[in-house]
């Protein structure tokens, strides 16, 4: 049956040439989004920033209007907290991290960042008020920490070592205050 | 210079209160109304719930946020300067459509491009065919409308 | 125990299939009919195993065996039976294991057809069925394992596996954590297997396509072979995407049936391309002409319906909708890979072989038409797909994400939308092959202006926006010219052969129910055109806070804040229940009950509206929030919806429509041969 079908139309059409470009278009099209997808699995299988790596610069821009670049923390242990007021399991751990941040404070070798994720600053000053944290914190403008550290939600904290090198990452709140020191205290010696 | 950025809507904000004071004492600045707040929210997306606008996202992050603009507002703030300060300290990722600079100029280029060049293939695809092969043309005789149309749907139905 | 069963009977049901695309492979190289048969026994011997499998895990989840972790996940005490079993579609991995069923209860049952015709196509139906099974079957086995246990170890966290470590006892929780509450609706236990039923019975036509492909038998056997699957799977996806929309409305409390969500985007790709496809395969039925259209069409179909079910499952996208982050994305993307590579190489390699066996002749003729209306659907397929990838796109660019939200949608579909519309009037007017210009005037030029009646009224009636006046001719034009194919078909037969007028029409019906079921989906989709301009264009809404005894209005309706009450159910919610009173034009219309319903076990609330359904519109009241002392005052959302109820008139007549098509004749095979005069080749004479 097909055969006569390719008789018949012989006389009345002639075959439509596939252009090649056609071909290389299509394959360039879809070879592309696969590298998209690929590159997009990738970086949703990664899930936060690998510990080891080097962090690469950002600046945080406290409350009080100061800014922040980790670059000018070398030499010290940064303990990154990301929270927001509106997140009832980071209470869990707010007055633990204060705790932890007035024993390091004194010796100087630790210093202690809140990134205050999409949150809205009346809201955020009353929370810190209310659990009397003491050390710098700053909104995440534009999102931009939250979305170079890739974090699921708050709280998340990320403790990057004297070399700007991320050692340590917690996913949900710390168990209580002891947890808190049993992460930072190996990095002092170092 | 971030005290400077807050600063200088709220002077603003102050003096502009200050002439409309002075220029008509007896009206009251209205609290804003909840579809005031809804009307800006409505545009606006909160990137706790994804793809869910913020007039209609139920999380407590979302709460605050309309209470923002409920409060932005009654400071004086029109729709423009408070999706600005959203897009600020949230980023990009709150407005609803992409704003349209850099490579977010794609996403409006694109797809008209794509059907452009749709409309062109398809218009080369029918130049190359209508070479009107002898037998398909149409039969010039005028039958009756509705014996044609019969004609029409007979031949249509047989062929399945 | 009965863990073991399933997850063994799965195992073997992953042999089988591996077996099969051997055997049938091995079949066609030797040319030995022996294996390709046994390959067939293979495919069919998928569907009771994977039935024993699918029956075990709703034995698990019915009797409670919380020490299996699915179970644990979507199902608790307090749930009734049959939610237990519609929980096997809850979560990720029982999810997969209903997949398969359904994709094997499809294969096995194309693989019963008889296949003297058409052996060829065999053995390669079964190698992508089977080869598709066994992708998803190492999914199921080796990454979501839904029969895996908690067990716990002498040191250490509990574990889940499926064999027990070391040392290890099983750990049985008192309870479970209890299903989804957005996903214990009604709707929303029908809509996800409609959707699953839709996206695997896509997987016929393609496997179809893919044989011509292999065997170059490019004629349109493999078309008419699969005309009712692709019709069957397309009425499921419809089903599907509606039922979704009426899920939204109800449960999800935002005031609309459809928000441009990347998952829901993900599900209507493919249904654009189906549709596309069911137009366009007719040009090749009648003409034989677009066979690279069609088999493009067919692919690129199957491939979104994976992509779709990758982007829903990889984590890949962020979404109401998108299951957990989960291990089975790259593995996913090994199979996306392939898919889309070896199709496209076997198109391009059968390329030349596709030859029309016909032109087009005129612009005007129904073909020419038909394909304006296959540009317009892909046209809204590349609005969706670049508003879906390029987020996705900027921020592996730029590492800012950003929201490609329902305006850039709206404003960039609607006219496409309105085109379709007018082609839909326009089409039917047009003849085969050899319509022109003055022929199709002739025929469009008294529809077109009977059709002003509408925009005219609603003119009248204070009608200013000229896209809702667009929209009311449009749809007038359609129902007008659709309604009179029916009228001019039956009043034919009545004159020629004495039959009374609706025995002629039943006939007509019947004599080509693919035609005239057609035209019934178009009147649905009119239909639902009249719900959607009337929400989209004129939908208000308005939010309040209400002390008792209060009112507020929207329009021609108050309500009146009459109570609240709070209280625990049994089936562990806590319930916020206003009752309202609802006046129209001053009128008291009845009471409404918005409330909100908290969920203890995953800590989820819900906002139930109170809604007053007409055709003429829905009055749709939100309970947002409330004061602790109920008598102190109430926050309500109200929305007023004007002609929202058509647009699920019209998803029903457009079902119905759909039935009609698809509906089985006698013996399609027998008569399709009779239909033929003798001597008459269709499609190429």
């Amino acid at each position: 049956m097909e055969h006569t079908s390719s008789q018949v139309s012989d006389s009345s059409a002639e075959a439509r040439k596939r252009p090649r470009w056609g071909g290389i278009l299509v394959w360039a099209g879809v070879l592309g989004l696969l590298a998209i997808l690929a590159l997009g699995l990738r970086r949703a299988q990664q899930g936060p920033i690998t510990v080891g790596d080097k962090v690469p610069n950002f600046s945080l821009t406290t409350f009080e209007g100061e800014t922040i670049n980790l670059t000018d923390l070398k030499g010290k242990v940064v303990v990154l907290n990301f929270w927001a007021s509106w997140c009832k399991p980071c209470e869990q751990e707010a007055a633990d991290l204060e705790a932890a941040w007035r024993y390091y404070q004194p010796g100087g070798e630790v210093i202690f960042l809140g990134v205050d994720y999409v949150d809205t600053e009346p809201e955020a000053r009353a929370y810190l008020e209310k659990f009397g944290i003491t050390y710098p914190n700053g909104p995440d403008l534009g999102t931009r920490i939250s979305q170079q550290f890739r974090i699921q939600g708050v709280p998340e904290t990320y403790i990057i070592d004297k070399n700007n090198v991320l050692r340590s990452v917690q996913i949900g709140p710390y168990r209580g205050y002891e947890h808190i020191r049993s992460t930072i205290d190996p990095l002092l010696g170092e | 210079m971030k005290r400077l950025f807050y600063s200088i809507p709220i002077m603003m904000t102050a003096a502009l209160m200050a002439f409309r004071l002075g220029q008509a004492q007896s009206t009251l600045p209205q609290p804003p109304t909840d579809d005031q707040v809804n009307a800006i929210a409505k545009e606006l997306y909160c990137p706790v719930c994804e793809n869910i606008p913020l007039d209609v996202c139920g999380t407590q992050a979302c709460a605050q946020w309309r209470e923002l603009i409920r409060e932005k507002l009654s400071q004086g703030w029109n729709e423009a300067q408070i999706k600005q300060y959203f897009v600020d300290q949230y980023g990009d990722r709150v407005l609803a459509t992409p704003p349209a600079r850099g490579l977010n100029w794609l996403v409006y280029i694109i797809p008209p491009v794509a059907i452009l060049a749709g409309v062109y293939i398809l218009y080369r695809a029918f130049q190359s065919w209508k070479q009107p092969a002898p037998e398909a043309l149409p039969q010039e005789t005028q039958p009756s409308y509705s014996d044609e149309y019969v004609m029409r749907l007979e031949e249509e139905l047989r062929k399945r | 125990m009965v863990a073991n069963l399933g997850y063994g009977a799965l195992f073997i049901t992953f042999l089988v299939s591996l077996y099969g695309v051997g055997a049938a492979v091995y079949g066609v190289r030797k040319n030995a009919p022996a294996w390709v048969d046994s390959a067939r026994n293979a495919m069919l011997l998928t569907f009771p195993l994977l039935t024993l499998a699918a029956f075990s895990l709703i034995y698990l989840l019915v009797n409670g065996h919380y020490e299996v972790e699915f179970v644990a996940s979507v199902t608790s005490d307090s749930m009734p039976t049959y939610l237990k079993v519609t929980a096997l579609w809850g979560g990720q991995a029982g999810s997969l294991v209903f997949w398969v069923w359904l994709m094997s209860a499809f294969a096995s049952a194309v693989t019963l057809r008889k296949w003297e015709r058409d052996r060829e196509f065999l053995p390669w139906v079964i190698v992508v069925s089977l080869a598709t099974l066994a992708f998803f079957l190492v999914m199921i086995i080796f990454f979501e394992n839904p029969f895996a246990r908690i067990w716990s170890v002498p040191l250490g966290n509990p574990v889940v596996a499926m064999f027990p470590p070391a040392g290890a006892q099983l750990l049985t929780q008192a309870d479970g954590r209890g299903l989804n509450p957005l996903l214990r609706h009604p709707g929303m236990i029908i809509h996800p297997p409609m959707l699953y039923l839709g996206f695997v019975s896509f997987v016929i036509p393609y496997a179809f396509a893919i044989a011509a492909l292999v065997t170059g038998r490019t004629d349109d056997r493999w078309i008419r072979i699969t005309r009712r699957w692709t019709l069957i799977a397309w009425l499921f996806l419809s089903l599907g995407l509606i039922l979704g929309g009426r899920w939204a409305y109800d449960v999800l409390g935002w005031g609309g049936y459809w928000g441009w969500d990347p998952v829901e985007i993900a599900a209507f790709m493919p249904w654009l391309t189906g549709t596309a496809f069911l137009h366009s395969v007719m040009i090749q039925e009648k003409r034989g002409m677009l066979k690279h259209w069609n088999m493009v069409l067919i692919i690129l179909t199957y491939d979104l319906v994976i992509f779709g079910t990758f982007l829903t499952r990889s984590g890949v996208l962020s979404s109401v909708h998108a299951f957990a982050q989960s291990a089975i994305g790259p593995l996913f993307f090994v199979f996306i890979g392939l898919t889309f590579i070896t199709s496209i190489s076997l198109l391009l390699y059968r390329w030349n072989d596709l030859k029309a066996e016909a032109h087009m002749t005129s612009l005007f003729s129904r073909e020419a038409l038909f394909l304006l209306n296959n540009l317009l659907f892909i046209a809204i397929l590349v609005v969706c797909f670049w508003g879906v990838i390029f987020p996705l796109i900027s921020e592996l660019a730029t590492g800012q994400k950003v929201t490609v939200g329902p305006p850039f949608y709206e404003r960039a579909t609607a006219p496409l939308f309105a085109g379709l519309l007018l082609l839909m009037g326009i089409a039917p007017l047009a003849a085969w092959r050899h319509s022109t210009f003055q022929t199709l005037g002739k025929a469009a030029w008294k529809p077109s202006l009977i059709s002003f009646v509408t925009p005219v009224y609603a003119l009248a009636a204070g009608v200013r926006e000229f896209p809702a006046l667009l929209g009311f001719w449009l749809v007038s034009f359609v129902v007008f010219v659709t309604l009179s194919e029916y009228w001019r078909g039956a009043l034919a037969r009545h004159k020629k052969s004495n039959e009374s007028l609706p025995v002629a029409l039943w006939r007509l019906i019947g004599r080509n129910r693919r035609r005239y079921g057609g035209y019934v989906i178009h009147l649905g989709v009119v239909l639902m055109a009249i719900g959607i301009i009337g929400i989209e264009l004129f939908q208000t809404e308005t939010q309040g806070t209400l002390a008792q005894g209060e009112q507020m209005s929207l329009g021609k309706y108050s309500i009146s804040f009459d109570s609240l009450a709070v209280f625990d159910t049994k089936d562990g919610r806590n319930v916020a229940r206003a009752v309202v009173s609802v006046y129209k034009d001053g009128r008291y219309v009845g009471e409404l009950h918005p409330r909100r319903d908290f969920y203890y076990e995953s800590q989820q609330p819900m906002t139930i509206p109170g809604v007053r359904s007409t055709m003429e519109d829905d009055f749709y009241v939100l309970l947002v929030d409330w004061q602790p002392v109920s008598t102190a005052g109430a926050t309500f959302k109200i929305y007023h919806n004007p002609l929202v109820n058509w647009l699920w008139l019209g998803g029903l007549v457009f079902i119905l429509g759909t039935l009609i098509a698809a509906w089985p004749d006698k013996d399609p095979e027998s008569v399709a041969v009779q239909a033929r005069p003798s001597g008459y080749a269709p499609a190429r004479a």
